[in-house]
């Protein structure tokens, strides 16, 4: 069986890494290039790459990271933010990602979803699913969370998964860059709603809220961004945690 | 030096490919061209997608004969992912698509079963088949964890040519093939970190 996947994300702004509370107020943490080698080299299973603008000027600086990660990092690289043509996707995949995350583009032109799973393949594409927790829904957000859409994340979810998505991201508001933990029921929500593999992402604050995750969730993967960028846990003390509760992980 | 031709058609990642084997400091080109690829030392088959259209793409390009011919030179050929999968008789992704018949067997979904998930995505450990990896580009390992994508497996006619097997929920799906000197592997070794450059090192080393 495929083992649970710990992916650390990386967001980027003007070739930074920055990490924010809620999406916002973000604080410039260090250079892309060192913190991904350093995760590959302790046993990170997958790295993701957001563009936190995602405004077109920044395009080539996050191309030219990946490029130069691709040359260093033998693992899977998704690139996330601003993706709106099949040329942007062409784009990222010859510099050497293996996948990129769309939310935005995703709502505003469903059919490009189609396009670009017909042309590149499903497992490459991501559909990125950023929501924030209403009274009786958790609602999708576009534009980098600014955003509101009144969709209901879970059920379009359902239609990511029809229009072809190889994989699903989904990130809390509430949660990201509160060290809160992941928004489980969430997860769960959309993980039950699915059968395409699902990565939760925003809440880390330290290894509990992994395993709490994998715990309640049966979802695929967990995406980290604090708990590394501010080494606040190794990723062999997250992944030998996960192990002691029984939780199957690649070491 | 030697050298690795990468099939170039059109679908997949090269670049990764291409950065794997740099990195282990083996020269590797696209190739597209007869000449060039017969002039290789060995020969890479990527892909990622679906079988029938990768089919339609090595047709376009006049590369199906190429490849046979390649594969007939005894010289080293490695098959990844879908690439492994063309090497087979057929597929049944989106109806029934020809391959390149190097290997007797074919292709078949993976089975959907309640709470499964589906593409198979992530890293899993291979279970030795009924090849020693001694005599395989698996050699050097006891426990080897490789990433994989895909929805779909090989089913080979011959159990002989099975180096690994993954569980893919209760059901064990062939990982890796070895016949004669057509290599495949259903994961990606250029995305499966230090394990992955071995098992690509220990290929090129074949020639």
């Amino acid at each position: 069986m495929e083992k649970k996947r710990v992916l650390a994300r990386i967001d980027i702004k003007n070739k930074y890494v920055i990490k924010g509370v809620y999406l916002e107020g973000l604080r410039k943490i260090g250079n892309p290039m060192e913190l991904c080698q350093r995760y590959a080299k302790e046993g990170i299973d997958e790295i993701v790459f957001m563009d936190a603008v995602a405004a077109l000027y920044d395009r080539n600086s996050l191309i030219e990271i990946i490029s130069e990660a691709s040359k260093n990092i033998f693992i899977p690289i998704t690139i996330g933010g601003g993706i709106r043509t099949i040329t942007d996707i062409q784009n990222a995949l010859d510099a050497g990602a293996d996948k990129v995350a769309i939310n935005t583009k995703a709502v505003k032109d469903p059919e490009f979803i189609t396009e670009a799973v017909s042309t590149f393949g499903a497992q490459a594409i991501i559909g990125s699913i950023v929501a924030l927790q209403r009274e009786s829904y958790w609602e999708v957000f576009i534009d980098n969370a600014r955003t509101r859409t009144h969709i209901d994340a879970k059920k379009w979810s359902i239609t990511l998964q029809d229009l072809g998505v190889g994989e699903i991201m989904v990130t809390s508001i509430d949660r990201d860059g509160t060290k809160k933990g992941y928004d489980t029921e969430l997860m769960n929500e959309i993980n039950k709603s699915v059968s395409v593999p699902v990565i939760a992402s925003g809440g880390a604050g330290n290894k509990k809220d992994v395993i709490d995750l994998f715990i309640k969730v049966d979802c695929s993967a967990a995406a980290i961004a604090s708990i590394f960028h501010y080494n606040l846990e190794k990723i062999s003390g997250v992944k030998n945690e996960m192990a002691l509760h029984g939780i199957e992980v690649r070491k | 030096m030697l050298k690795v031709a990468i099939i170039d058609y059109g679908i997949g990642n090269l670049r990764s490919v291409i950065n794997a084997f740099n990195s282990i400091g083996v020269d590797s080109f696209r190739a597209r061209s007869r000449d060039e690829i017969l002039a290789s030392d060995t020969l890479v088959l990527p892909g990622v997608g679906a079988f029938g259209r990768a089919m339609e793409k090595l047709e376009e390009l006049s590369l199906v004969t190429t490849l046979k011919e390649f594969s007939a030179s005894e010289k080293p050929v490695l098959g990844i992912c879908l690439g492994m999968q063309l090497l087979f008789e057929s597929s049944e992704e989106f109806g029934y698509n020809q391959g390149l018949g190097l290997i007797p067997g074919n292709v078949k979904r993976l089975p959907l079963k309640e709470k499964n998930k589906l593409p198979h995505i992530g890293w899993v450990q291979l279970e030795k088949g009924n090849l020693s990896w001694d005599s395989t580009i698996l050699k050097g390992h006891e426990s080897i964890d490789v990433y994989f994508v895909h929805s779909y497996h090989v089913v080979p006619e011959q159990d002989s040519v099975i180096t690994s097997f993954v569980d893919y929920s209760g059901e064990k799906c062939v990982s890796s093939v070895q016949y004669n000197n057509i290599h495949g592997c259903q994961f990606h070794p250029e995305k499966s970190s230090y394990d992955g450059l071995d098992i690509l090192k220990n290929f090129a080393n074949l020639a």
